[in-house]
């Protein structure tokens, strides 16, 4: 019986698995980075237990302290979560070394599945469909791996053999580029997974990317809770999830599930998993890989099971068999998870950091929400950029995409640019809506038209509306009496425009007129205006002859509305800015926040065009910064490991003075 | 307290003639304060704008707190004389970093902003308010000295400004010059009199000679920059405090300096209810009278100024020429004395006397609303004392200590004018409606009294009366009082601080009031209060 849970994780997944832990009486430890201190998962715990630093490498990932954690708190068990440790195989065999109870499969499992190949290579013995491939041995020469890949077939898919996220993974679609696509792939899979092995596999067309999730008993049970499909997915990354799969077909869908079980079975498999499939055009399903853990997008699964998986988890580890809500599982309506990030996607996706003033979601019939992140929480670059997940059930597919969209836009997410319009955009495009999704579907809809389409066309008129509401609510404190009219002139109408930068754009705001008749512009348009509304945090208005209702908010000079347009940041220009201060030419910025690697360069060193000084690594990627000229470094402003703002000058590079 | 009631009638004949009245008078001033609100016209605010620079009225809408209020003062000075409207001079009430201070702006598309005789009343006057009132003062200064050809009226009395500045500096009241251009020879001290100095890069000119005078006097050859500009007084003379590299950023430094002040008003905050009167505003059109020989009753204006319409009546029954009583606008608790048929008698004399120690006492801000046309004449108030009654209520006004605020509604003349605080009574503000009139007596009334001492006079000397040159006479002088008892014509001159549109009344009241709180607030104890 596990009667203290550590759960080795942190953020939204620590927060789910205590949820339930807490409602069978189980009690919880967290363990926290000093960037989480303040996050709600910690404060929801029984007892939380401080890991020292802030890089994932000197927390999370540290098994040693983890064990530590444990003993000191008195824990009998582990619940990795997903990510981090969660497929370590050495972290599941070091808790059961302690004597600890790890919550998943045994060590052994967990190792045979981290090799892609020799995960294949068993998949294929147990009559699972795999995908033709062969792997490349290090040192082969080129012509082999030419003759290896003619045997797959092109197109091809290089990739890494301990690897995933998109990493070590190329396309090749004919010979000409073969070799420099292994070896790329392997120099980058050497770089993130230590080891630089790759294999060739025949590239699916039109891929949907399928998985089943299974779950299996100490005692040799194992039963499907059907599928879940995962295609949209942006670098390899899925975002929005649903159960069931609209893109395959009940017979597919019963050999799908038949083929996870007897994968499950073919390595033994106890507890919760994830047999992954691609499903090509032809509605063929090949295994890709076995997830051994719980999987980020498990909910959507307990939406249409009614079941709690990572309950299951625990009975299973404690011994229990199946029971027989498992066995016999039916699936009912539909479930659709969407992956709120902090990422922008009007900025080709890059991370974004800050802190939230307000991060909260109206309740709403049929929604689910996992969060990570509470009002006044910080978001860094430290760790994965997922700060939510929000999943709507509902009886048809269609009803649970509207009920999910509502409930994103309805999200006050203050402070932080998240990809929500991007989820909303998806969730109404009407490709999406057919239900004919493919892996590719975000390279056809490119991230910016979908959220355009997620936005209101005129959601600039929430300029107006945050004028308003400042000028009638948010003054500066003042010594004349409160009920001084706003503005108030008794010579000329006022000039005191406002400027709100929305989405990069500047927008001015003038409002005038003595005894109430009010004149409104925007960007020199009159807006026609009858009236306005105002408490401290809700504005509405008549402009343009329609009601517009927003409730709003500002954090310095971010102002935050949500309503009938949308939801909006709005970041008012000061009217008097402080004179920037003249940054030297030559000047490199770091395009986005992270931390510096691989620092090359020092002062006075001569450098080419397109020398790569220095990298900044961010959110699993990695950003060359370049020499932009031929020239001279003429200073370095930051060292190796330094952690940057984004914007922030990295280093000066000037041109060769002239030869005099 | 009492709730006032009303008995206007928007649909009566009179109601309707006093509201087109009123209207057409308010599109008058409106018109001359646009002129002025127009500086010196197109040619020059291009110019003005192509060297980059911003206009008076720009800057201070600028420096001042976004969506505060701003009471622009005397906007119409210098009207209906050979100077352009507005005196070249910007002042008002506004609110900079939280803090109410005096601003003043000279309008550099005016005659490069240079001072004539208007322009001096005008800057002494803000000068006094921030005094009286313990207002900051915040000068932006752009102006080119002193208008030369008027110089015999303006040098002597010219320096009272640099004397005035440096005394608000000796009373611990801040004072702040940003200057955006010519600021020289005499102007120069103007940032030399003030506690802090801006100065904006390449603009600011701060020198007592420039090049020409000092190649004149000395033989020495020398440039603007190095004579004055705000590089030289940041680096070298001192005279310069905070460098602004442009217009923005020194009106960015103004803002810091206010913000950095440690201010705090002495008065107490509002202490009432602030709610809004219970009747409309607009009607005040209608019962501000356009024909003042038509009496009308200050309750009507009062139901529509104070809060809640909330009036607590004085002596109601007693002296009923003068309605007193206790109200309060924007919370701020006050005294009022308003006139209400005209004459001021005895029984009202020694009212006001009464009412004005009883204010004294208890630290209350007085507001008079005057409508008067004098204190009564006659054989039978001469002997009763018409006079000594009169000066009791002179001596109360001038001996009072708490702030008094003074509104023109509709005649002003003869002593009442003084009675009721007139300019020379020192009132903390005075304003005026547009209908009102001022002057030592009506027009009809003055001719009248010149004709009759004119035909005494012909008589004693035995010569035969010229009754059509009388009647030529009387018309011209009639014309020439009613013109300078214009309401225009006396805020041109100073004897007021600007006039207002009578639904504005309890707006400006409530700033002035405020603004008159930066001090400390307290009555004159001694006596106590006499029964008179």
């Amino acid at each position: 019986m596990i009667r203290r849970l550590l759960v080795a994780n942190r953020a939204e997944i620590a927060g789910r698995i205590m949820r339930t832990a807490r409602a069978r009486g189980t009690e919880t430890v967290a363990v926290f980075s000093d960037a989480d201190a303040h996050l709600p998962y910690v404060s929801a715990a029984d007892t939380a237990i401080r890991l020292p630093g802030t890089l994932a490498s000197d927390t999370y990932l540290r098994v040693d302290l983890l064990l530590e954690a444990a003993r000191r708190s008195g824990a009998d068990a582990v619940h990795p979560g997903y990510g981090f440790l969660s497929e370590s195989a050495a972290f599941a065999q070091a808790c059961v070394d302690a004597g600890l109870v790890f919550v998943g499969p045994s060590a052994k499992v967990i190792e045979s599945m981290g090799s892609k190949i020799e995960a294949k290579r068993l998949m294929a013995a147990a009559g699972v469909p795999v995908l033709e491939g062969v792997t490349v041995d290090e040192g082969i020469v080129t012509s082999d791996i030419a003759s290896l890949a003619a045997k797959v077939g092109y197109p091809l898919l290089v990739k890494a053999s301990f690897g995933g996220g998109g990493r070590g993974m190329r396309v090749v679609e004919h010979e000409g580029v073969l070799a420099d696509a292994v070896s790329a792939a392997s120099r980058e899979a050497i770089a993130a997974f230590g080891n630089g092995e790759v294999f060739l596999e025949r590239l699916v067309l039109a891929p949907r990317h399928v998985e089943v999730q299974v779950v299996g008993d100490q005692h040799g049970a194992v039963a499907h809770l059907f599928e879940r499909e995962c295609s949209i997915q942006r670098r390899h990354q899925k975002i929005v999830e649903e159960s069931p799969s609209p893109t395959i077909t009940a017979s597919t869908r019963e050999a799908l599930c038949a083929s996870a079980v007897d994968a499950a079975r073919a390595i033994g498999y106890v507890s919760a998993g994830t047999v992954e499939f691609v499903v090509d055009d032809l509605e063929r399903h090949y295994f890709l890989e076995v997830n051994t853990r719980l999987q980020v997008e498990h909910p959507v699964t307990e939406l249409v099971t009614g079941l709690d998986l990572v309950e299951l988890q625990l009975s299973i580890a404690e011994g229990d068999e199946l029971p027989e809500s498992v066995t016999s599982a039916t699936a009912t309506g539909h479930a659709i998870e969407a992956r709120l990030y902090a990422e922008d996607p009007d900025d080709d996706n890059l991370p974004t950091t800050g802190r939230f003033t307000d991060f909260s979601f109206p309740e709403a019939d049929g929604v689910r929400v996992d969060a990570g992140y509470g009002p006044g929480d910080e978001v860094s670059t430290n760790y994965d950029a997922m700060l939510a997940k929000v999943i709507a059930w509902a009886p048809t597919r269609v009803v649970a995409a509207r009920r999910l969209a509502a409930a994103l836009r309805a999200a006050r997410l203050h402070g932080v640019t998240t990809n929500r319009d991007l989820l909303v955009g998806i969730l109404g495009d009407d490709e999406f809506i057919a239900g004919a999704t493919d892996t590719s579907f975000l390279e056809r809809h490119p991230p910016a038209a979908l959220c355009s389409a997620a936005r209101f066309a005129d959601d600039e008129l929430y300029c107006v509306v945050a004028a308003l509401w400042q000028r009638l609510e948010d003054r500066p404190p003042s010594p004349q009496p409160l009920g001084i009219p706003a503005a108030w002139r008794n010579v000329g109408p006022a000039s005191q425009p406002r400027t709100y930068v929305l989405r990069g754009v500047p927008h001015v705001v003038g409002i005038s007129g003595p005894h109430g008749a009010r004149t409104v512009t925007l960007d020199d348009r009159l807006i026609e205006f009858g009236w306005v509304e105002v408490t401290s945090t809700t504005v509405a208005a008549d402009l343009l002859g329609r009601t517009v209702r927003a409730s709003i908010d500002r954090a310095d000079d971010a102002v935050y509305v949500d309503g009938t347009l949308g939801s909006v940041t709005l970041l008012e220009v000061p009217r008097l800015a402080e004179p920037p201060v003249e940054e030297p030419a030559g000047s490199l910025h770091a395009p986005l926040p992270g931390s510096v690697r691989r620092l090359s360069i020092a002062e006075g060193d001569e450098v080419t065009e397109g020398d790569v000084l220095m990298v900044l690594e961010a959110m699993k990627m990695e950003h060359a910064i370049r020499a932009p000229l031929d020239g001279v470094v003429a200073s370095v402003l930051v060292a190796d490991g330094d952690q940057v703002e984004g914007g922030a000058i990295l280093a000066v590079v000037t041109a060769h003075p002239e030869p005099t | 307290m009492a709730v006032l009631t009303t008995s206007v009638r928007p649909t009566d004949d009179r109601f309707a003639a006093n509201r087109d009245g009123l209207r057409s008078l308010l599109q008058e001033c409106d018109e001359q304060v646009e002129l002025a609100r127009q500086g010196g016209g197109a040619r020059y605010l291009e110019r003005h704008r192509s060297r980059g620079r911003l206009t008076a009225r720009e800057r201070i809408e600028l420096l001042v707190d976004i969506d505060s209020a701003f009471l622009e003062l005397s906007p119409i000075a210098a009207w209906g004389t050979e100077f352009h409207v507005g005196a070249s001079l910007v002042t008002g009430i506004g609110v900079v970093s939280g803090i109410e201070c005096v601003i003043t702006a000279s309008d550099p598309t005016v005659r490069g902003g240079s001072i004539n005789p208007y322009t001096l009343r005008k800057n002494l006057r803000a000068l006094e308010i921030a005094r009286v009132n313990r207002l900051p003062i915040v000068n932006l200064v752009e102006s080119g000295g002193a208008d030369l050809p008027t110089q015999g009226e303006l040098f002597v009395p010219a320096g009272r400004i640099f004397h005035d500045l440096t005394e608000l500096s000796g009373l611990g009241i801040p004072t702040i010059a940003l200057v955006f251009g010519n600021s020289t020879a005499g102007g120069a001290y103007v940032p030399g009199m003030c506690d802090y100095s801006v100065m904006v890069d390449k603009h600011a000119k701060v020198f007592l000679g420039g090049p020409p005078l000092v190649k004149m006097a000395t033989g020495e050859e020398s440039n603007d920059e190095e004579l004055g500009g705000a590089s030289m007084h940041s680096r070298i003379s001192g005279l310069c405090d905070y460098f602004a590299r442009d217009e923005h950023d020194s009106l960015r430094i103004g803002r810091q300096i206010m913000a950095s002040l440690n201010w705090h008003k002495l008065g107490p905050g509002p202490t009432r209810p602030a709610d809004e009167p219970l009747y409309d505003r607009e009607e005040l059109l209608g019962i501000a009278p356009v024909d003042l020989r038509v009496p009308f009753d200050p309750r009507e204006v009062l139901a529509r100024v104070v809060d809640g319409s909330r009036f607590d009546e004085y002596k109601a029954s007693y002296g009923s020429s003068l309605v007193t009583g206790w109200a309060s606008i924007h919370g701020y608790p006050i005294g009022v004395l308003a006139n209400a048929q005209g004459v001021l008698f005895m029984d009202e004399a020694k009212k006001a006397t009464e009412f004005i120690m009883l204010a004294n006492q208890t630290d209350t801000p007085l507001v008079f609303l005057q409508n008067t046309t004098g204190y009564m004449v006659g054989r039978d108030y001469e002997q009763a004392g018409i006079i000594k009654d009169g000066a009791k209520m002179i001596n109360a006004v001038t001996n009072s200590n708490v702030p008094h605020l003074t509104v023109i509604m509709g005649a002003s003349y003869g002593a009442g004018n003084y009675g009721m605080c007139g300019r020379a009574y020192g009132p903390r503000f005075l304003f005026a409606w547009p209908n009102s009139k001022m002057a030592v007596m009506g027009p009809q009334q003055l001719a009248g009294v010149l004709s009759i001492v004119a035909r005494q006079s012909a008589e004693s000397a035995g010569r035969p009366f010229d009754e059509v040159a009388d009647a030529a006479q009387r018309d011209a002088v009639e014309a020439q009082i009613e013109r300078e008892s214009h309401a225009f014509f006396n805020s041109a001159r100073l004897y007021d601080d600007g006039i207002i549109d009578p639904r504005d009344t309890r707006t400006v009241l409530g700033i002035a009031l405020s603004a008159v709180h930066s001090n400390v607030v307290e009555g004159r104890r001694g006596y106590g209060v006499f029964r008179m």
